[in-house]
C-alpha cells in the first residue's frame, strides 16, 4: 500500500524468516529474540520448567531480561532489553480486558526492572505468529524499523526513511499505511514507537497503536512508566511493527472454548447491566474517579500538598463525558466491553508545532486528568487535553511529567525557580501554557526542558546543589520512589497506601495495591497485621494480571450486583473465581485461588531479587518522601489543622494545645515515620522477607524459586 | 425502509415449524438452540416469538470490528469474515435475538430471509417493512458524515 513514503524505496537492511506457529492452550512455547545491532532474529524454546515457574507475561519478561543482562548492566548498555510478553490468556476475544502486553526493561529512571502493562494490538498480533514474548536487544547503527509479519513469517529490518515523521500521531499513521497491504488491512497493523521526548528525557514511553475503524485513524495506548521509550530510542529503533490478519475467536486454542465464551458473556452482561449504575467506565473511563477523589481529599492538588480544592468539580467526570466523542464503547482490544479508552475528536490545539490544527486526543484517563490537572492547579479541561495530546505524541509519560511539573511549580512558588532559571517559562500554579512549553522544549531537546525532563529525583538534588534550595525540603516534596515519580493519589491519610506505593518492586505506581478506601474510609484493616496481609494479598493478586496478559479494570471497576454480600467484597470473589476458571479453560491446567497467588509470588519475589542483583531493592529504597506521608509545611498542616490535632490527641497521645505549628508538624512527622517503619516490619515479615527486605532462602524454596542464581544473590544480603 | 420479520404472538400455536426450518436452513440440522427465531412458551397456550427487529442496532454500535452492519434493505447483517466472536453483541441485545451456540465461533441472528414465514401454518410470521427512524442513527454515523463534510471543505 502506498503511504506518504514509497515502500519500494525503503532500504532493507536484513531479513529473517520463521515458521508461523499456532498457539496451543494459550502458549506458543517459544520466544523471539531480535538483535537490532546485528539485524538478527533467533527463536528460543520455552521449557516446561520456565512455564511452570514463571507462568508467562511479566514472568517471562523478567526471566528473559535476567538471563540477558548482568548485575552491572545499565539501561543504556546494548545488552539491556525491551521484552514484550503476552501471557497465556492474552489475545482471547471473549473475556473483557484480555489484550494486554507486558513490557519489561531495565529502567533509565530506577536502574531496576520496570514493568508496564499496555493495550493496543501489538501483543496479541505477535502472539498469533507463535510467540510468547519478544526480546529486543543490541543497538542499531542506523535508525531502524523492525517489521514482523505474523502471517508471512518474516522479520525485516529497514533503515528508517529520512522523511519519516517523528511525532507519534503522524508517524504511527504513516507506518500503518505503509505496512498494511491495502485499505482493508489497516487494522492488521500495530506500531510500537517512542517519540522525540524519549530522545531527550528518561521519562520517554512506548506507544502501542491500534487502528480505530470508526475514527479511521490511529489510536495509541501507552506503556508509560519507567522510561522504556528512552531505551527504544537508545537502541536507535524508530518503530517495531507487527502485522497479523485474521483475528478470530479462539486463536488461543483453548482447552474448553465454550467455557471461555460462557465466562466472557457472563462478564459482558454484567458490564452492560451494571456499568451505568457503578463506575460508568463505558462512558467516562477512569476519569469517573475525579469527583470521588476530590470529595475524599485524595485528588492531588499542588504537588500533593492537598487532596481537595473547591475547583475540583470543574474537572468532574461529567465534564469529560461531554468532551468524549462518539459516545460509543472504545476498547483497546477486541471483545472488551468495558471499553474505557475514550477520546476527544477534532480537538483544536493552541500551542506548539501543531497549533491551529485539529487532532484526536486519547484520554485523558484519571491519572492524566489528575496529574496534568488538579496537581498543577489546572482546572481548564482544554489545557489538560493539550498537555495530554503532546505528552502522547512526543512519547512522554503523563504521570511522570505531571508529578515532575507539579514539583517544579512548587519550587517556583518557593522561589527556587525563577524566569532566569526556567529560560523564561512562568511556572505559576495553573499555568498550563508554561507546562506545555516545558513539553515542547523536552521534545526539541532544548532549553529548560532538558533539565526538567531528568525527573524529580535528579532535580531535587540539583536544585539543592546548584540553587541553594533547602535539601531536606527538596527531598520532602520530590514525589518519587527509587527514581520513579509517584502516580496520582494522595496517600497521606492511609498508611497502608503509603506501603502500597512504596513497598513495591518498580516504584510508586498504583497497580500493585490501592487500599485507601479499605484503610482510610472504611477502616477494614486497622492493625499492622491487617495492613500487612492486604499488602501481601493485593500486590500478589494484581501481579497475576501481568502474568496473563490481562487488564486489571474489569476485575473491580465493575462488580457483581451481590458483591457486597461476600465477607471480603474488596477481593471481588466472584471475579477471582472467573479468573482461575478462565485460566483453566484456556490452558487446561488446574488452578485454585491459592495457586493463583503462588504464581504471582514466584514472579514477585524473583523481581525483588532482580532489584537486589542490580544493586537496589533493600529496605532503604522503600521509603516515601515525606510529602507522601504527611504535611511537610506549616500551612499544609493548618489547612487540615482539626484533623491533625485530633490525631495527635487520639493516636499519638499528645495534647496539641499551646504547641506551635512547627512543633505540631514535627511531632506528627516523627509519629508517622515511626508508623511507617512498623508497617515495613509487618509487611516484610508477611512477605517472607528479612527485615532488610531480602526474600529468605526458606521462603524461596517454599515457592519453588530456590534457583541457584537467585539464591546466590540473596545469600550476599543475609 | 427496514425489512424485518414481523411477529404475531397472538397467532402462534407453538408448533415450532419456524424453529426447525431456521436451524435446518443455516445449520443443516434441527436444533432449537441453533434457530434465529425463538418460540417461548408462556403457558396457557400462549407463546412469545423472539427475532431481531432490525431497528435497535445496539449490536452495530457495540461491534469492535464493524462486522455488524446494516445492509441496503435495512437488515442488520454479520460479516463472519470480520467477526472475532467476542459476543459483545449477544450481551447488548436487549431481547436476546442475537444468538450463539456454545463452542461455535460466531453469533447468528434473524436476517429476515422469510424461510420460516412459508412454514408457519397460522400466519404468525410475515416479512414486513417499516420506516427507518432517525432515532436509530448512531453517533459514529453522524461523526462520519461530519468528517466527510470537514474533508470536503
Amino acid at each position: 500500500m502506498s503511504g506518504p513514503f514509497d515502500m519500494k524505496n525503503l532500504k532493507l537492511l536484513a531479513q529473517a524468516t520463521f515458521e508461523p506457529k499456532t498457539v496451543h492452550r494459550g502458549y506458543a512455547m517459544r520466544t523471539l529474540h531480535i538483535d537490532v545491532g546485528a539485524c538478527k532474529a533467533t527463536e528460543k524454546a520455552v521449557s516446561e520448567d520456565m512455564k511452570q515457574r514463571f507462568t508467562g507475561g511479566k514472568g517471562f519478561g523478567l526471566k528473559l531480561l535476567w538471563d540477558a543482562t548482568k548485575p552491572s548492566t545499565k539501561w543504556n548498555d546494548p545488552e539491556n532489553e525491551i521484552v514484550i510478553a503476552m501471557g497465556p490468556v492474552c489475545g482471547n476475544t471473549n473475556y473483557p480486558g484480555s489484550g494486554k502486553s507486558l513490557v519489561v526493561s531495565l529502567s533509565p529512571m530506577t536502574g531496576v526492572p520496570i514493568d508496564s502493562n499496555v493495550g493496543g494490538y501489538f501483543g496479541p498480533y505477535l502472539k498469533f505468529g507463535g510467540w510468547d514474548a519478544l526480546e529486543i536487544q543490541g543497538k542499531a547503527d542506523v535508525e531502524t524499523i523492525v517489521f514482523i509479519d505474523s502471517n508471512e513469517g518474516t522479520i525485516q529490518f529497514y533503515e528508517a526513511p529520512a522523511g519519516l515523521q517523528y511525532d507519534t500521531h503522524l508517524m504511527a499513521e504513516e507506518l500503518t499505511h505503509a505496512f498494511a497491504r491495502d485499505e482493508k488491512d489497516l487494522q492488521s497493523v500495530s506500531v510500537v514507537s517512542a517519540g522525540r521526548g524519549a530522545d531527550h528525557s528518561p521519562m520517554g514511553l512506548l506507544n502501542f497503536s491500534l487502528y480505530d475503524k470508526r475514527r479511521q485513524g490511529i489510536r495509541v495506548k501507552q506503556a508509560g512508566r519507567g522510561g522504556i521509550g528512552a531505551v527504544l530510542r537508545d537502541k536507535k529503533i524508530r518503530a517495531v511493527i507487527c502485522r497479523f490478519s485474521g483475528v478470530k475467536q479462539n486463536l488461543n486454542d483453548a482447552a474448553d472454548p465454550a467455557a471461555v465464551q460462557r465466562l466472557g458473556l457472563k462478564l459482558h452482561r454484567e458490564i452492560v447491566v451494571n456499568d451505568d449504575k457503578q463506575c460508568k467506565m463505558r462512558k467516562q473511563g477512569t476519569a469517573h474517579l475525579m469527583e470521588v477523589m476530590n470529595d475524599y481529599d485524595l485528588l492531588p492538588t499542588k504537588n500533593h500538598k492537598y487532596g481537595q480544592d473547591p475547583k475540583g468539580p470543574e474537572l468532574a467526570s461529567w465534564v469529560w463525558e461531554k468532551l468524549f466523542s462518539q459516545n460509543l464503547p472504545d476498547g483497546c482490544w477486541f471483545g472488551c466491553t468495558m471499553a474505557c479508552a475514550h477520546a476527544v475528536d477534532h480537538f483544536l490545539l493552541e500551542t506548539g508545532p501543531y497549533k491551529g490544527t485539529k487532532v484526536c486526543v486519547d484520554g485523558p484517563e484519571y491519572e492524566t486528568a489528575a496529574g496534568l490537572g488538579s496537581n498543577l492547579y489546572v482546572y481548564d479541561p482544554h489545557g489538560i487535553l493539550e498537555l495530554n495530546f503532546y505528552c502522547d505524541t512526543y512519547g512522554i509519560d503523563t504521570i511522570s511529567f505531571g508529578t515532575m511539573t507539579s514539583f517544579l511549580m512548587e519550587c517556583w512558588e518557593h522561589g527556587v525557580l525563577n524566569l532566569e532559571r526556567t529560560d523564561g517559562i512562568d511556572l505559576s500554579w495553573g499555568n498550563w501554557q508554561g507546562a506545555a512549553q516545558i513539553l515542547h522544549d523536552m521534545a526539541d531537546g532544548k532549553r529548560f526542558g532538558v533539565l526538567a525532563g531528568k525527573g524529580v529525583k535528579f532535580l531535587a538534588d540539583y536544585f539543592a546543589r546548584e540553587y541553594g534550595a533547602d535539601a531536606q525540603f527538596m527531598k520532602d516534596i520530590a514525589l518519587h520512589g527509587k527514581g520513579l515519580e509517584q502516580s496520582e493519589y494522595v496517600g497521606k491519610e492511609s498508611l497502608a497506601q503509603q506501603g502500597g506505593y512504596y513497598l513495591t518492586n518498580k516504584g510508586p505506581q498504583h497497580d500493585e495495591a490501592w487500599l485507601i478506601f479499605m484503610d482510610m474510609v472504611n477502616n477494614r484493616i486497622p492493625t499492622f497485621e491487617n495492613k500487612a496481609e492486604a499488602l501481601h494479598y493485593f500486590p500478589m493478586f494484581r501481579t497475576w494480571f501481568g502474568l496473563q496478559g490481562l487488564c486489571k479494570l474489569p476485575w473491580n471497576d465493575v462488580e457483581p450486583s451481590d458483591n457486597a454480600k461476600h465477607t471480603e467484597p474488596n477481593k471481588v470473589p466472584e471475579h477471582v473465581h472467573n479468573y482461575y476458571e478462565l485460566y483453566t479453560a484456556i490452558t487446561g491446567l488446574p488452578l485454585t485461588w491459592d495457586d493463583l497467588i503462588h504464581q504471582s509470588e514466584r514472579v514477585y519475589n524473583f523481581q525483588r531479587v532482580f532489584n537486589l542483583r542490580q544493586g537496589h531493592g533493600l529496605r532503604q529504597d522503600d521509603y516515601p518522601p515525606y510529602r507522601a506521608m504527611g504535611p511537610v509545611l506549616e500551612d499544609e498542616y493548618l489547612a487540615r489543622e482539626e484533623r491533625y490535632d485530633k490525631q495527635m490527641k487520639e493516636k499519638i497521645g499528645v495534647d496539641p494545645t499551646g504547641k506551635s505549628v512547627a512543633e505540631r508538624v514535627r511531632i506528627t512527622r516523627e509519629f508517622r515515620l515511626a508508623q511507617y517503619d512498623k508497617l515495613i516490619d509487618a509487611v516484610f515479615k508477611r512477605r517472607g522477607w528479612t527485615s532488610q527486605g531480602v526474600p529468605t532462602p526458606e521462603h524461596l524454596k517454599k515457592l519453588g524459586m530456590d534457583l541457584p542464581e537467585v539464591l546466590e544473590v540473596v545469600k550476599r544480603h543475609l | 425502509m427496514i425489512k424485518y420479520l414481523k411477529l404475531h404472538d397472538d397467532k402462534c400455536v407453538g408448533c415450532m415449524n419456524c424453529v426447525a426450518t431456521c436451524s435446518r436452513m443455516y445449520f443443516k440440522e434441527e436444533n432449537p438452540a441453533k434457530s434465529r427465531i425463538q418460540v417461548l412458551g408462556l403457558g396457557a397456550g400462549k407463546f412469545h416469538l423472539v427475532a431481531c427487529d432490525q431497528e435497535c442496532r445496539k449490536c452495530v454500535a457495540e461491534c469492535p470490528t464493524q462486522a455488524i452492519t446494516v445492509n441496503s434493505q435495512g437488515v442488520v447483517m454479520i460479516n463472519k469474515g470480520l467477526c472475532v466472536g467476542c459476543l459483545a453483541c449477544v450481551a447488548v441485545c436487549p431481547i436476546e435475538a442475537m444468538r450463539f451456540f456454545p463452542g461455535d465461533s460466531t453469533p447468528f441472528k434473524c436476517i429476515a430471509c422469510g424461510s420460516c414465514v412459508k412454514t408457519c401454518p397460522k400466519e404468525a410470521l410475515e416479512i414486513a417493512e417499516k420506516e427507518d427512524s432517525p432515532a436509530s442513527r448512531f453517533p459514529f454515523e453522524v461523526a462520519e458524515a461530519a468528517r466527510k463534510q470537514e474533508a470536503s471543505k
